[in-house]
């Protein structure tokens, strides 16, 4: 393999993993809105 | 009820990463000169040694943390704690895929079992077992208290991981920046990386400590409902 498709395939993980974790925290923030508004619901019966 | 809110502060920081970034690989990519013997893939050198730095300041957080929790059981040094150890294995996922696609083809193998090599790998499997073991302990104060021992004593292999190349032989090169291994011209891309990433790592370090602040709080209310 060339040496820059070494270099590209680095900066391509690194993007990955950040956007794969920004990805994971909203998906958790989403969740916990969710759960938010279910306990409201359970509150108000 | 605390629930995250995007604070002017969480603001500021994204609006110095967003430029912050492009010129971080500005630098990396066009600001650093083409290195002589690696040649341009040398230039994974910015990301890779500042995820390593970062990932390790990450740990320490979590280490202080963990320590400041044993001592005031204040539920919020356990929030620290577990985002500053997410973010630690973020930056050192980062450090260990990049780290391989850089050796293979100066070192003519993917990896090897050199001291920092090993013990940057072991740190890593460390902290995804204090991840795991969080979600095995479903009562809060019990989590909190385990993963707070297993935060401190995790992290004695943190100092082992920074001094491995000054007391052993290693493959690994030797510190840079200490060894002046790192042409001047190189040091200005290799600071600005490091600084953006630090402010990356304070980002998510807050917005994961707000998300586990938030959970806590609708534990403590499903509890009081049950």
């Amino acid at each position: 393999m060339n040496t820059m498709n070494y270099l590209f395939a680095a900066y391509t993980a690194i993007w990955i993993i950040l956007a794969l974790y920004l990805y994971s925290i909203s998906a958790r923030e989403k969740r916990l809105r969710e759960d938010v508004d279910r306990l409201k619901q359970q509150l108000e019966k | 009820m605390e629930t995250r809110r995007s604070t002017w502060f969480d603001t500021l920081l994204v609006v110095i990463l967003v430029p912050g970034m492009i010129l971080a690989l500005y630098m990396a990519f066009l600001g650093a000169p083409r290195e002589r013997t690696m040649g341009d893939l040398q230039r994974i050198f910015y990301f890779h040694a500042p995820s390593g730095i970062v990932g390790l300041i990450a740990f320490a957080v979590n280490f202080f943390a963990s320590v400041a929790f044993l001592i005031k059981k204040d539920r919020k040094w356990d929030g620290l704690a577990v985002a500053a150890a997410e973010m630690g294995v973020v930056f050192l996922t980062i450090l260990l895929v990049t780290g391989p696609l850089w050796a293979k083809p100066i070192w003519l193998v993917w990896w090897t079992w050199s001291p920092r090599l090993t013990s940057s790998l072991i740190l890593w499997l460390l902290y995804i077992a204090y991840l795991l073991i969080r979600n095995y302990v479903p009562d809060p104060e019990r989590r909190a208290m385990m993963s707070a021992v297993f935060g401190v004593v995790a992290f004695v292999d943190a100092p082992i991981v920074w001094f491995s190349i000054r007391w052993w032989r290693d493959i690994h090169p030797s510190p840079m920046l200490e060894t002046g291994g790192l042409s001047p011209s190189m040091r200005p891309a290799f600071y600005i990386c490091a600084l953006v990433f630090n402010i990356l790592m304070i980002y998510l370090i807050r917005r994961r400590y707000f998300l586990e602040m938030a959970r806590h709080d609708i534990e403590r209310l499903e509890r009081r409902i049950a």
